[in-house]
């Protein structure tokens, strides 16, 4: 329904009610700078950036914010528009440190690009720093408050699409910046380490920890065995990082440049998202049919995990004690495969490469060190490497196609589709069905498409033999907090419940691409849709890699050595 | 009921408390006890009875007989003179008369003479702590009259035709502000009683609530009765003591009576009230920041729309007005729209409640009718500059308003005229100052105030306030060029047209006027000369200036 007309620039645009002048305005391809403004995250009206002059209003108003009427004329760029964007502008630069050379998001910063589009080539005020010291009391995430812009898009990531608010404004004025509370570390308050905040902020303010240095040095030492994981989401977000389309699936490519880069493996987590399958969903298994605590809430996502922790410590018996694939990866690496390869595991060096700030935090807790040394000794970001490969580089266009190594890169569509909200729910169905039932899914019905897409909790019902399972999926933990609350109200109707911390599930994750929107997270996850059903092997159990496992060296799902190096404990943070 | 042959007031305003007139109270309690006169003699804490600077202030009535400046020591004189022997102690006398004090002299003074008192007519005259003082002189006959007589939308269209405007600073009208909210559809609308005074030199509402507090409360019932809303709160400054304790004891009292609660005069309506104390940020006297306040959250203001007529508190209908609007309403539902329009301009009617304060002989209190002079108001009511100086300039509505040069000495306050000399009666703060100070240094002044109260919300207000303070900063020492001025004013003009509230958008007044009236004093400094002298450029600077 469009029954406004109004003109801007001089042509004439017709919109709905309640459309806004700057959504007007890009309809017809007409572009107005913004800052503070995110697609995802609304309009806060603060930078004022988008200012517009509207005929006949006194000031000038937000583009991002100022709802269109009935025949009003708008011109984004008269020249009161045009002073006051760049004033903004000048203003917000003479208060940021002049350090983009040498900045993590050189080339990446919404400022640096507001600064250049906009042609500010002086900045007449003398510049000021805060003198505020960074933050880097998190292992996965540094907060830098000098690069801070005041755009609250962090505070909004954080407390709307999260619901944890560890970040917000402190003091007021020129001494306005986003802190934690009493200007604590991000360790030292409920911070979960999602990385949403790094993915919101348009500047170098917060970002993930760089523990390329760490990776560069292990490569570089002939005494270690270094290995890689790559969690199922990397296949279709790391293209972004070397400047393909959203959507990509670079799989044999990425694995190409992991080897050259110098990894001595190259691994897949998808292998341990199948074992993840099998042991989690045995464990739901047992859960059923021995009376224990239900519905079992899934454990993959290690900033889910450090939220439960903190807000809703009474309800960790519902969650599975399954590691992480990325935990159970490194467990595995450094027992089995490093048994099997006859390399001492404290010898061995193993590098995750994640969509995740989290796996950071989640890899230097102390119960991570199944055989007697971490897990995982680094994890790396999406963005970490894309540094790498960009420093090494590496001609991302034109590496051949190379597959991971084996066992520990053996897997499945059903490992695949982990990186994706749903994913891990469907990945268990397609098990449990076959494992309860004994029947084999048609094809036709492999696929759940009630817990696939963007909405925030999915519900959906299963028959198994008779009974109906029901289960539900949430991803972003707002949506988390919503299923929880039921829970708590006892107005939970499930067995099992599939949460990931962030929006979208792993595609969607804070070590993604900068750049990372609804909408790449829906085309991240259409590819690997795409990725499953070009497998030939759908389902976990059908795994052959962890069926060996299993043969060889576990035994059985949820066996005594399973539970040793693959299952946790958690702890209450409240 | 028992009859006194005397009574005593002592003024309970604010700034008599902070001079003070408790002890100065107990003091006189003690005496007259001791003189065994306590069944003869009433002694009352009174609310403000204006000449706030000569505190504290005693009135013994029926003489009529003021007493400024009174210690322990005068209040005992005072009971063993006045009261037992009948003789005014001539030498702690008040040497001019207070508005607020009848007495049986025909001789009247301009400051008298020129006030007109509809807000503060209870001011200073009844005990502030009794509903029964305020029932006396007609209170709650509006509400009642309302409520059992008027409908609504009548409640509208008399304030409508009284010409009522926003005595908050923004002067909209109030009629047609209380139209929007009566046709907004909701299951909950709120009249919010706005007490957040934070202009520098304004302190009406604070002494309108300790004066007269029922007044206030019956102006938000009619309000609440006219909109459909059944909620009021009174968002009010936490260090307002005096103020919290007096509407909340009346509130008290109005529940006791009915006159607030369920069914009021049996009329089927009902409305209550509520206060929500506020931290002490200039920019929560903005009507949606004092609402996000009000909600839990950093008092930062709202982009408008919505406007909080018809999205305010939590979502829903909200008039938000300030206090002196709404202790408009009551006399005016009671004496009709035409009787209100025989005070004050035509496109202004009524009175303007000003806090008087700076280079003046009477500082203080008063109300007077729109339209007046300033010159009146300086020479007439406060009595002059003291210490033989002359006037240099008058800042009028607080710190956002303009400042205004001798040759607008003439001009009659009311909105329109106030606006064509580049400023705005706005809260009603009038800071006069004199010949010995520095436009320089009165900018920085003022500039730094709007520095320490912008909320760091909008880019222009945040970022341009510190910027104005550093180059006025560096203008008083002498070391500003005049790119840097031209960059100021530059700056001053873009948060004005693009800060996202009225306090970004403001500074430009002030700052504008001063520009404009003091260009000579100003370029002075460019070239380091100080006419006033008071700014010394410091050693360090000047040496680093070249």
């Amino acid at each position: 329904m469009s029954d406004i007309t109004l003109t801007i620039d001089g042509r004439t645009v017709h919109a709905a009610p309640g459309t806004t002048i700057l959504e007007a305005a890009r309809s017809v391809g007409i572009k107005i700078p913004t800052l503070c403004w995110h697609e995802d995250l609304g309009a806060p009206s603060a930078c004022r950036v988008c200012v517009v002059e509207i005929a006949g209003s006194r000031i000038l108003q937000p583009a991002c914010s100022y709802p269109v009427s009935q025949g009003i004329t708008v011109r984004t760029n008269s020249p009161a528009a045009r002073e006051a964007r760049r004033m903004a502008v000048e203003l917000l630069l003479a208060h940021h440190p002049d350090d983009c050379l040498s900045c993590a998001r050189n080339l990446r910063c919404e400022l640096q690009q507001l600064a250049s589009d906009l042609g500010i080539r002086e900045i007449r005020f003398e510049r000021i720093e805060r003198g505020l010291p960074k933050d880097e009391s998190s292992p996965s995430i540094v907060r830098d408050p000098e690069k801070c812009i005041n755009c609250r898009r962090c505070v909004e990531a954080c407390e709307k699409v999260q619901g944890v608010a560890a970040l917000s404004t402190v003091n007021r004025g020129f001494d306005s910046v986003v802190m934690p509370a009493y200007e604590s570390g991000l360790m030292d308050v409920v911070c979960v380490m999602c990385g949403q905040c790094t993915l919101a902020c348009p500047t170098g303010a917060i970002t993930e920890r760089d523990d390329t240095a760490r990776v560069w040095a292990a490569l570089s030492d002939s005494s270690k065995h270094v290995v890689v994981q790559t969690a199922p989401a990397i296949r279709a977000s790391l293209g972004e990082e070397l400047n393909l389309p959203a959507g990509s699936v670079v799989t044999g490519k990425m694995v190409a440049a992991l080897r050259r880069l110098g990894f001595d493996r190259v691994f897949d987590t998808d292998f341990t998202a199948d074992l993840t399958i099998m042991e989690e969903g045995h464990e739901l298994l047992q859960r059923l049919t021995s009376g224990g605590t239900l519905p079992l809430l899934t454990s993959c996502s290690p900033g889910w995990i450090k939220f439960i922790e903190h807000f809703y410590p009474e309800l960790l018996p519902h969650v599975s004690t399954c590691k992480s694939p990325q935990q159970m990866f490194g467990a595995l690496a450094k027992t089995y495969y490093a048994e099997k390869a006859g390399v001492n595991p404290a010898d061995m060096f193993v590098v995750s490469i994640m969509p995740c700030t989290a796996k950071k935090f989640e890899a230097q807790r102390p119960e991570m060190a199944a055989s007697g040394c971490p897990d995982v000794d680094v994890a790396l970001t999406t963005r970490e490497l894309g540094r790498m490969l960009r420093e090494a580089g590496i001609d991302f266009d034109n590496l051949p196609e190379e597959d991971f190594d084996a066992p520990l890169g053996i897997s499945t569509g059903a490992g695949a589709i982990f990186g994706a909200t749903g994913g891990v729910m469907e990945a268990a169905l397609r098990t449990v069905y076959e494992v309860v039932t004994g029947r084999e899914l048609p094809l036709e019905s492999l696929e759940f498409h009630d817990v696939r897409g963007l909405e925030g909790v999915k519900e959906t019902s299963v028959a198994l033999n008779g009974n109906c399972v029901n289960v539900a999926v949430a991803h972003g933990l707002a949506n988390a907090r919503k299923v929880l609350d039921r829970m708590q109200a006892g107005r939970a109707p499930w067995q099992f419940v599939e949460i990931m911390c962030c929006p979208g599930g792993c595609v969607g994750g804070g070590g993604q691409p900068i750049g990372t929107v609804m909408s790449t997270r829906a085309e991240r996850a259409g590819a690997l849709y795409e990725v499953d059903r070009g497998m030939e092997l759908r389902s976990s159990h059908r795994n052959p890699g962890v069926a060996t496992l299993y043969e060889e060296f576990l035994d059985r799902p949820l066996s005594k050595r399973s539970h040793e190096l693959l299952h946790t404990h958690y702890t209450p943070r409240r | 009921m028992e009859f006194y042959r005397s009574h005593v007031l002592v003024c309970g305003g604010s700034p008599c408390v902070a001079a003070g007139c408790r002890a100065v109270r107990d003091e006189i309690e003690r005496s007259v006890r001791e003189q065994g006169l306590d069944r003869e003699v009433r002694i009352i804490e009174t609310g403000c009875l204006g000449p706030c600077d000569t505190g504290p202030i005693v009135v013994v009535y029926p003489e009529g007989t003021v007493y400024s400046h009174v210690t322990t020591g005068a209040a005992r004189e005072i009971v063993s003179e006045h009261l037992v022997k009948g003789r005014p102690v001539k030498r702690l006398q008040y040497a001019g008369e207070l508005p607020a004090v009848s007495t049986a002299d025909e001789k009247r003074t301009d400051y008298f003479q020129i006030q007109k008192r509809i807000v503060l007519d209870n001011v200073g005259i009844i005990d502030p702590e009794s509903i029964e003082e305020y029932i006396a002189r007609d209170g709650y006959l509006a509400a009642g009259t309302a409520l059992t007589g008027l409908r609504p939308e009548d409640v509208i269209d008399t304030i409508k035709r009284s010409g009522l405007r926003g005595r908050g600073g923004a002067a909209f009208p109030t009629g047609v502000k209380l139209s929007y909210t009566a046709r907004a559809e909701a299951d909950q609308k709120y009249i919010i009683c706005n007490a957040d005074e934070g202009e520098p030199g304004t302190f009406k509402d604070r002494l309108i609530l300790e004066g007269d507090p029922h007044k206030v409360i019956e102006g938000m019932v009619i309000m609440g009765y006219a909109v459909g809303a059944t909620r009021g709160y009174i968002y009010i400054r936490g260090e307002y003591y005096v103020s919290i304790d007096r509407i909340e004891r009346a509130i008290n009292q109005a529940r006791w009576l009915g006159l607030l609660g369920t069914n009021l005069f049996g009329s089927g309506f009902d409305f209550d009230i509520e206060v929500k104390k506020g931290a002490g940020a200039y920019v929560c006297g903005e009507e949606t920041a004092l609402i996000e306040s009000m909600e839990g959250k950093r008092g930062e203001p709202r982009q408008k729309p919505p406007y909080p007529g018809t999205s305010g508190l939590w979502g829903k209908p909200t008039v938000v007005n300030n206090v002196e609007t709404i202790a408009n309403i009551p006399p005016i539902i009671l004496h009709g729209a035409d009787w209100y329009r025989s005070f004050g301009t035509s496109t202004s009617p009524g009175t303007k409640v000003f806090t008087l304060t700076g280079n003046v002989n009477n500082k203080g209190l008063i109300e007077v009718p729109m339209g007046i002079t300033l010159r009146e108001v300086i020479y007439g009511v406060g009595g002059g500059i003291p210490g033989g100086r002359s006037f240099k300039l008058a800042q009028t509505g607080g710190t956002a308003g303009g400042c205004v040069a001798e040759a607008h000495l003439d001009i009659p306050m009311d909105y329109e005229n106030m606006q064509s000399a580049g400023s705005a009666l706005g809260s009603g703060a009038l800071l006069i100052i004199d010949d010995s100070h520095c436009i320089v240094d009165v900018a920085c002044s003022l500039l730094h105030f709007f520095e320490h109260e912008s909320c760091g919300q909008c880019t222009p207000c945040r970022e341009g306030t510190a910027r104005l303070v550093q180059i006025f900063g560096k203008l008083r020492e002498f070391r500003a060029s005049q790119a840097e001025l031209d960059l100021a004013m530059e700056l001053a003009r873009v948060m004005q047209g693009s800060s996202l509230c009225a306090l970004g958008q403001s500074v430009i007044v002030p700052l504008g006027t001063i520009m404009e009236h003091f260009q000579g004093e100003i370029q002075a400094h460019l070239h380091g000369c100080c006419s006033a002298g008071k700014c010394p450029p410091s050693g360090a600077a000047s040496a680093s200036a070249s």
